[in-house]
């Protein structure tokens, strides 16, 4: 077991490799010493009151974008300071997480956090932790408890926070009005439905997401508009028997 | 013509803005917290401002195709009111956060002791944190005020090659250049610097050219997010190489707040693949 913390989690192991191909070696060794010292320190204590001391985990946490980049061989040569990457691509909706997403998730996972924490940390996280303690839902919540940071994701504007929100665990809490509204922002945002899990499971037998997609398809057309090739889709997925 | 804008308040502006600075060259920024105008009254209101500049502007920002980062720290004018100075308490957490590339905009607005207590510690904070800091000079006897704020400077943990002293003109800035701390200037429609006396002061001090910057520190007043663009063709019009613009309005901001290890200019590129990873594919 790689990810130490709490439960086995065979996802997890294979995101820990898939994040090691896709680091340097700096970055691999930081994320190997912040698991290990969040397994030494053992699972989070409950909580207690008055202000409490940082715990380690949690300024790797805050660390892991600077510490675990994604490796980019274009960034390496002879240019001077400055000269490297300058962005010229837009980030577009639905744009998928990072190597430091996948670390922050296994130092999560590792510290055992519970859900006063995660919602914590969300509340007064960076987008980047934000999408971090979403995707780990799944990976430390089983019961609904930490469902208002999905819906508090769904309602914000940032396409990256709401793709994140649309993970496994939105799809096995969500109730069908708050998931039919967010297939619907997805693609009034231009989020690719792909981002959806289970998207052909719940979606499949819904007359009332059927109604609603129509509905805006009509109201697309009416406005000289295109139909979404993605609306289609998901009306196609309707038809089908749950 | 490459830029980078380092002390523009984009909350106080439009997606117009965006637009039009990513078409002058502008492709990152920095976003100093600042006081909004309208005064607080709690931390609460400064956290929800500090979590908007690491979240909702990065993600505008991006939607343009500039990078944006920010530095936070308590503002002078509001170090001075007891309902908000204890978010100090709690800033230590946020300069953690990997989008943060200094404590700032700190320094004098009125000069009262409240200022040097709020000053003092969050260049320490800075210190402790290594991060570098921005440090605002005063509207109001700016020369009494950049000479106090040198004590300072001084007397704290940071060196003053760590140290951003910002909205220099004609009557502070050799004291500036003397002290070893960068030197930065913001260029406004009619307040502040403008571009022809920039290029003068350019000129005059071209052996400290390495350590100029140049920023619109465009907000909610009149001011115009595309100075640092009309500084660099002030620059060319008056015989300066495209080199030299390029560093003041490039590499020289690249090069102060890249003292935290904390700038990251690259965008995230579009990916749909998720290359297996089922934790990025949602486990589905």
């Amino acid at each position: 077991m790689l990810t130490g913390g709490g439960r086995e989690d065979p996802l997890l192991d294979e995101a820990y490799r898939w994040l090691c191909r896709r680091t340097d070696a700096a970055g691999r060794d930081w994320l190997d010493e912040a698991l290990a010292e969040v397994r030494r320190a053992g699972p989070e204590p409950a909580a207690t009151d008055g202000p409490a001391p940082l715990p380690a985990w949690e300024a790797h946490f805050a660390a892991a974008g600077r510490r675990c980049r994604r490796t980019k061989p274009e960034a390496v040569g002879p240019q001077a300071p400055g000269d490297s990457d300058i962005p010229d691509t837009p980030d577009n909706a639905g744009a998928p997480d990072d190597p430091a997403t996948v670390a922050r998730v296994l130092l999560l996972h590792a510290a055992g956090v519970r859900t006063g924490t995660l919602t914590r940390l969300y509340t007064r996280g960076t987008g980047a932790e934000r999408r971090a303690v979403l995707r780990a839902l799944p990976h430390l919540t089983a019961g609904p408890e930490a469902l208002h940071l999905v819906t508090d994701a769904l309602r914000t504007n940032d396409t990256r926070l709401i793709a994140a929100a649309l993970g496994p665990y939105a799809a096995t809490h969500l109730d069908p009005p708050a998931w039919r509204q967010a297939v619907l922002k997805c693609l009034f945002t231009g989020i690719p439905v792909a981002a959806i899990s289970a998207l052909s499971r719940r979606a499949a037998g819904d007359r009332e997401l059927a109604r609603m997609l129509a509905d805006y398809a009509a109201e697309r057309t009416a406005a000289g508009r295109d139909v979404p090739t993605d609306l289609c889709h998901v009306l196609t997925l309707t038809g089908k028997e749950s | 013509m490459r830029l980078f804008d380092p002390h523009i308040h984009m909350t106080s502006r439009t997606t117009d803005d965006y637009v039009a600075m990513h078409a002058a060259g502008v492709r990152a920024v920095v976003e100093p917290a600042f006081w909004l105008g309208q005064p607080r009254t709690s931390p609460d209101s400064f956290h929800d401002y500090f979590d908007s500049l690491l979240g909702w502007e990065p993600f505008r920002a991006a939607q343009h195709g500039i990078v944006h980062h920010c530095t936070l720290a308590l503002n002078p004018k509001e170090a001075n009111d007891p309902r908000c100075a204890p978010v100090l308490d709690t800033l230590p957490r946020y300069l953690l956060k990997d989008s943060v590339v200094a404590v700032g905009e700190i320094g004098y607005d009125a000069m009262t002791p409240a200022e040097d207590a709020a000053l003092a510690a969050q260049l320490d904070l800075a210190a402790q944190h290594g991060l570098p800091a921005l440090v605002h000079t005063p509207h109001r006897d700016k020369a009494a005020g950049l000479a106090r704020t040198l004590d300072l400077v001084r007397e704290s943990a940071l060196p003053p090659e760590r140290v951003l002293l910002d909205h220099l003109n004609e009557t502070t800035v050799a004291a500036a250049a003397d002290s070893g701390c960068w030197l930065g200037f913001s260029i406004y429609p009619h307040t502040k610097m403008d571009e022809r006396r920039m290029v003068t002061l350019l000129a005059e001090y071209a052996s400290c050219q390495d350590r100029i910057l140049v920023n619109s520190a465009a907000d909610w007043g009149r001011s115009d997010p595309l100075k640092t663009r009309r500084v660099g063709d002030a620059m060319l019009a008056a015989g300066h190489h495209e080199d030299e613009v390029d560093q003041v309005l490039w590499r020289n901001p690249v090069a102060f707040y890249g003292l935290s290890g904390r700038l990251d200019l690259r965008l995230p590129a579009p990916d749909s693949s998720h290359e297996g990873n089922s934790v990025l594919r949602g486990g589905d």
